[in-house]
């Protein structure tokens, strides 16, 4: 089991979205984050004076997989919140060591 | 066109006929309230007039509501309370000192033409008070329509000191401008004093009100000094962003319907000649401001910026207040379209020379306020405004507010203490001096 964490531009959450539905990832979180990375945020400019803007508003999609549901849902959340720009966040997958479905208290694969 | 012209022709023959018999019966002297109701043609007219100025002193409230959302949406979220406070205090303690001495001393009737100061309101005689013996309206009237232009004069100052002055420091300062330097300011012009002597002319405020609470605001921000955070040591500016432009839009749109009543009650009866043309001088200055700073901050600043665009009409409005009956609808413009782009330039200014403005009073109001002033002897159509004495007025208004105000703020930094402790400023005066924030429920992560 793999725990899925992908930091992406909030426009790209519907997206995302079907594009997990669509490979069969039944469930998903997904939190308001604020973050930057390598380009550290960006400048604006407020009534005539610029400002940099050094948390940038993103989502963060949390799904957890099976072995086999990884690679498929990696690719899956790439291909739909890839726009070749910068800023277009990044995805981090960490193995899941127990799960529990609290309602019947299956363990394992069955919980997810 | 046949048709029309065949129904026309009776309305102007009795329209001509109300007229001649209105001239006549208003040569008849007025000696009792009965008598004056029962005059065919001079009582409806004063109805017409008073109830024309009473709703312009409402539109004038509707502007507090208007200051108090822009205001609020031009900070930040957890100085909310604390700015819905204060303007709730101004509008209130500014209509009861109106009450008390203010209306008075604004209009002392002869005096020496620079100070006295009087008592409350009221009055014996019925006949000389409420009919046309007092004016187009009745002395109540006079009085709710003025006491609604006093406390705006405040309310400039509050957005100007926003997210760092002491809560309790403030009420004073307010009171002691609403209550005493507004009303002796506003004698000077409207209650016949020496500037009015001189010939100058403010028809509806850009000096007595609003150079005068744009100067107070001055005088403020130079002894409160900047909000924390805004000026880095390294010389950096670190704007502070409002929290809701929504609020302020619809504070924008509020105080223009509002100026409607601040302009056009100015006209103090319901002539339709000078109330129509002031509307259309007012949102003919309103819009051309708009476009003017929209433009202007597109090109000089490379943004379209809505905060920008709102002071924009703001300047606009200001620039028309003090000339809104005696220039036409082009001047009209041209005092609007410049006060636009000044606008726009000065609040950038006053933020480069450290300056801490949230809201852009100084330059909407102070800077504007002059400008609008000295527009009167460029673009009025009446020969007898001159240039130089609208100079002299309205740097009289600047001059007399911030030295007051000046002393006054001191006054009360070495008295009361005139800001908050830093670590209440970090917290937001919301919690701080309120114990409320004004979103309860909702977190919010600023930069």
């Amino acid at each position: 089991m793999y725990k899925i964490e992908a930091y992406l531009r909030p426009a790209s959450l519907e997206k995302v979205q079907e594009a997990l539905a669509g490979i069969g990832i039944a469930g998903l979180s997904v939190l308001e984050v604020r973050g930057f990375g390598r380009q550290r945020g960006h400048r604006e400019v407020y009534r005539g004076a610029e400002y940099s803007v050094d948390f940038v508003p993103k989502i963060k999609v949390e799904v957890a997989v099976k072995e086999a549901d990884k690679q498929p849902a990696i690719d899956a959340i790439v291909e739909a919140s890839k726009t070749g720009q910068t800023g277009d966040g990044k995805v981090l997958v960490s193995a899941i060591t127990e799960a529990v479905r609290v309602r019947t208290g299956e363990t394992g694969d069955s919980a997810l | 066109m046949i048709k029309d012209r065949f129904f026309r022709a009776p309305i102007v023959a009795i329209s001509a006929l109300i007229l001649a018999g209105a001239t006549q019966v208003m040569g008849e002297d007025v000696t009792s309230l009965e008598g004056f109701q029962s005059m065919p043609l001079v009582y409806p007219k004063f109805m017409v007039d008073n109830l024309w100025v009473l709703i312009a002193a409402a539109l004038v409230f509707v502007m507090h509501l208007g200051f108090a959302t822009l205001e609020t949406g031009l900070t930040r979220q957890k100085n909310t309370v604390n700015i819905l406070f204060k303007n709730v205090f101004i509008v209130s303690v500014g209509i009861i000192t109106y009450a008390l001495t203010g209306f008075n001393t604004m209009y002392p009737g002869d005096f020496n033409g620079f100070i006295s100061i009087l008592g409350p309101i009221g009055f014996d005689d019925d006949v000389a008070n409420l009919t046309s013996n007092y004016a187009n309206y009745t002395y109540w009237t006079d009085f709710i329509f003025q006491a609604m232009f006093a406390a705006t004069a405040a309310t400039i100052v509050s957005g100007a000191v926003a997210e760092r002055v002491k809560l309790a420091s403030f009420m004073v300062y307010a009171t002691i401008l609403v209550a005493f330097f507004y009303p002796i300011a506003g004698s000077w012009k409207w209650g016949g004093g020496w500037l009015d002597g001189m010939g100058f002319y403010d028809f509806a405020g850009s000096s007595v009100v609003h150079a005068f609470g744009g100067f107070s605001a001055l005088a403020a921000v130079l002894v409160l000094g900047a909000r924390k955070g805004k000026y880095l040591p390294n010389g950096q500016i670190r704007p502070i962003l409002g929290h809701s432009m929504p609020l302020a839009a619809m504070g924008v749109f509020l105080l223009w319907l509002g100026w409607f009543g601040f302009n056009g009650g100015s006209v103090l009866s319901a002539d339709p000649a000078a109330v129509s043309l002031v509307f259309v001088t007012t949102s003919l200055a309103a819009a051309a401001g708009a476009l003017s700073s929209i433009f202007t901050s597109m090109i000089y600043l490379k943004k379209p910026d809505i905060s920008m665009a709102l002071n924009g009409i703001l300047a606009g409005l200001v620039g028309i207040t003090a000339g809104a009956d005696t220039v036409t609808w082009v001047g009209a413009i041209l005092i609007g379209a410049i006060a636009g782009a000044i606008v726009v330039f000065a609040i950038v200014l006053i933020d480069r020379i450290r300056i801490d403005d949230p809201v852009g009073a100084i330059s909407v109001h102070g800077i504007c306020g002059v400008w609008g002033t000295i527009a009167v002897g460029i673009f009025s159509t009446n020969p007898e405004h001159s240039l130089v004495t609208q100079i002299l007025g309205t740097l009289s208004y600047a001059a007399f507010a911030f030295v007051a105000s000046l002393i006054l703020a001191l006054l009360i930094k070495s008295t009361l203490g005139i800001r908050v402790t830093e670590q209440e400023e970090d917290e937001g005066l919301d919690v701080a001096e309120h114990g409320q924030p004004a979103y309860a429920d909702f977190q919010h992560i600023t930069n």
